[in-house]
């Protein structure tokens, strides 16, 4: 017993005065990674990091030496001095100066990042020089970083396909709400766009005109999203209990047919149904011809038929999805629930509705939310069945089945109101950002144990 | 007894018949646009369900006047491009959140989720001006980087939830026996997450047939446009006027993706079913 403890407490001593000895070395490789970008590496032996991180700094010097950081400043806050042709492109200044401004961002997140990296590496190398006695390798402190850094290595190119193709854009979108980016006066080549500050929305929220449109084709497109997601839903839900009812036989047979809508392109499906219900079409012709009807009907250019009309529309084409996704879900509902639930006499509509329902439910809660958001934006519905027709003549730009993402559509390019769409996409953005948080927050792929 | 077998003789057929009228009312459409297909002249209304006179002069029409063919073979070029693309983002994505711990993962997880809600209207000017600046407008490449990162997300997401119901003993065990994360990756748990990998590569796979609007922004020229964006051009200018001709280029389009849909429907409905579960 003696000895041992005795050896322990040298090691105790040798340890105390060693870690003097090792905050000095750790202190080391920070202020030389402090000083220029991979010196502390090379401090520590770590020589490919080291060459690496020294070429990024001098990248960022030949930025910096060469005036592109100065410009892309520049650039995003002016928006550009020179008008005319040969002049400046505000909109290319914009999105090229944010560009570099994102990475003069990431290059400063790298540099601290390499500071904490090299002292963390001598920290390692020390300590295994204290506790083993054996010396550090140069790839041995290479493979312990990459270990490290595995999972960081496995996302980077994700991560940078989503910086530029999917951060940027949006960043470039709510900058472009506060300016004044569109047809005619404001519309590069040739013009220049200024910042304007809060002006589009003052104008969104207090202009006659605009004030009703946005509320109005808010109101709908909240209508639009809640019957659509819940019929569709339990459309899918009911075709879905149908085919796999107890005694129904070819269950394959009807699940293929009744998916077909779901495989055919929409814009297929969608332009037919156009033809089909339009004021001269097929489906008029025969109404009016066997005498069903005495008049043709506007499916598409009544106000509020052409409202239902797409509504029905979808039901058809959403359905087959949802039927598709509850099939798999019913059968793996276990028989034993459906059979205490016969043993105490409940009828078939009973065991529907307090078994079926509230399992379906539960499992699908996550996508049905999702389905939720992705209705809120459904543009391609709207867009190729009604192209949000008939026009509504106290609305700015927009018809009476128009959503907000579909009016946005039509002042981007049938406009060119950039300032005025960018305002509302961003308002779009905050409330289906709101849904989006709320329920993948509660779904499990958040909630294993890891993430806490 | 034979009260009961009455009441479930009227059941079964009430099903039977509500059935068959809703597969009537879901297949009718697509009956009435093949069999138009095949209808001489371009009225919408001398079309009828059983033409006196098949004829395949559209088909013939379309396949040798468009270029059908380039279109085709860029529209597969691209899928394939996209799904091997897309599965590499997806499942190393996948992998870190699933496998690993590091700082920052749950709310990293949430920014791209929520980024990926917003519309992408008027992303598309933005997009246009980086492809430019990087030359990749006009090319196949870049919209296969579009359509790979738009995806990522949402399908991260999902396969993230199928990885996290492997057990983590395996992982554990693996390392144990000296094996790297590359390893661990590669040979451990990719093999066992192969449903939701088929998902996810038939989902890419079939997403360039379906779109005609980012192809619109990217590709200029006729030669490198896809099957979806050309045959819309191409019918949607007919639509009113030329029916029969319209309905042709529909069938031509749908067909490899149906053909797609009927040889895979297991793997779709399975995939479906395991981002409900998992979700």
């Amino acid at each position: 017993m003696f000895p041992f403890f005795h050896q322990l407490f040298f090691l105790k001593m040798a340890d105390e005065k060693n870690k003097g000895e090792f905050m000095k070395k750790e202190n080391t490789a920070g202020l030389l990674s402090f000083l220029f970008m991979g010196l502390g590496q090379f401090y520590n032996h770590d020589w490919v990091s080291g060459i690496v991180l020294m070429l990024l700094e001098f990248m960022f010097i030949f930025a910096a030496v060469s005036g592109v950081i100065y410009n892309a400043f520049w650039g995003v806050i002016t928006l550009g001095q020179t008008p005319g042709i040969q002049g400046d492109h505000s909109i290319f200044l914009l999105i090229n100066g944010l560009v570099v401004i994102i990475l003069f961002f990431l290059f400063f997140i790298i540099y601290y990042l390499n500071i904490k990296s090299a002292i963390a590496s001598r920290k390692k190398i020390e300590e295994l020089r204290l506790h083993t006695g054996t010396n550090f390798s140069a790839e041995s402190i290479l493979s312990h970083n990459y270990n490290k850094y595995f999972p960081h290595i496995l996302m980077s190119p994700s991560f940078f396909l989503i910086l530029f193709f999917t951060f940027l854009p949006i960043l470039f979108t709510l900058l472009i709400a506060f300016t004044n980016f569109s047809a005619p006066y404001h519309l590069p080549p040739g013009n220049l766009v200024d910042w304007t500050g809060f002006d589009n929305f003052k104008k969104l929220f207090t202009l006659d005109g605009w004030k009703e449109t946005f509320w109005g084709v808010l109101a709908w497109t909240l209508v639009w999203t809640i019957t659509t997601t819940v019929l569709n839903y339990f459309g899918g839900l009911g075709l879905a209990v149908l085919i796999n009812a107890k005694d129904i036989k070819f269950k394959k047979f009807w699940r293929t047919l009744l998916i077909v809508p779901y495989a055919i392109p929409a814009f297929i499906s969608l332009l037919t149904f156009r033809l089909l219900l339009s004021g001269p079409g097929p489906l008029n012709s025969f109404l009016v011809n066997t005498g069903l009807t005495a008049e043709k009907i506007p499916f598409l250019s009544d106000h509020t038929l052409a409202k239902i009309t797409v509504i029905v529309v979808y039901l058809w084409a959403g359905a087959p999805y949802w039927m598709a996704l509850m099939s798999g879900v019913l059968t793996n509902i276990s028989d034993s629930y459906y059979e205490a639930a016969r043993i105490d006499g409940a009828s078939n509509w009973q065991q529907l509705i307090n078994i079926t329902v509230p399992m379906v439910l539960f499992q699908t809660a996550p996508l049905l939310i999702m389905t939720f958001a992705h209705n809120f934006n459904n543009f391609t519905m709207i867009y190729l069945l009604a192209d949000g027709n008939p026009q509504n003549p106290t609305y700015k730009q927009a018809g009476s089945t128009d959503i907000l993402i579909s009016w946005i559509y039509k002042m981007t390019l049938e406009k060119q109101w950039y300032g005025m769409a960018a305002c509302v996409a961003i308002i779009i953005f905050i409330c289906i950002a709101v849904i989006a948080i709320f329920s993948f927050k509660r779904t499990k792929s958040f909630k294993d144990e890891d993430m806490i | 007894m034979n009260k009961y077998k009455f009441y479930k003789l009227i059941r079964v057929s009430l099903i039977y018949v509500i059935l068959t009228l809703l597969t009537f009312a879901f297949i009718i459409p697509s009956i009435w646009v093949i069999s138009s297909s095949f209808n001489e002249g371009t009225n919408i209304f001398s079309t009828t369900l059983f033409p006196e006179h098949p004829t395949l002069a559209h088909y013939v029409t379309i396949l040798t006047q468009t270029k059908y063919p380039i279109w085709f073979f860029n529209t597969f070029k691209i899928a394939v491009m996209n799904t091997l693309l897309s599965l590499f983002l997806t499942v190393s994505t996948a992998m870190a959140f699933s496998r690993f711990k590091f700082k920052g993962k749950e709310i990293s997880m949430m920014t791209i989720l929520v980024l990926q809600m917003f519309p992408s209207m008027l992303a598309m000017v933005a997009i246009y001006v980086i492809l430019y600046n990087i030359g990749l407008l006009n090319t196949h490449i870049g919209l296969v980087i579009v359509y790979s990162t738009g995806q990522i997300p949402f399908n991260t997401w999902l396969v993230k939830g199928y990885l996290d119901g492997i057990p983590k003993s395996l992982d554990e065990a693996a390392r144990i026996d000296g094996a790297s994360n590359l390893t661990i990756v590669t040979k451990v748990i990719l093999p066992l997450a192969q449903p939701i990998l088929v998902f996810v590569a038939l989902q890419n796979f079939i997403a360039p047939w379906f779109d005609f609007v980012f192809p619109q922004l990217i590709l200029r020229n006729e030669d490198k446009w896809t099957l979806a964006m050309g045959l819309y051009q191409w019918i949607q200018a007919r639509a009113q006027t030329n029916f029969t001709m319209f309905s042709a280029g529909a069938v031509l389009v749908t067909i490899p993706i149906v053909i797609l849909w009927a040889v895979f429907q297991k793997y779709i409905v399975e995939g479906l079913a395991a981002g409900a579960n998992k979700g």
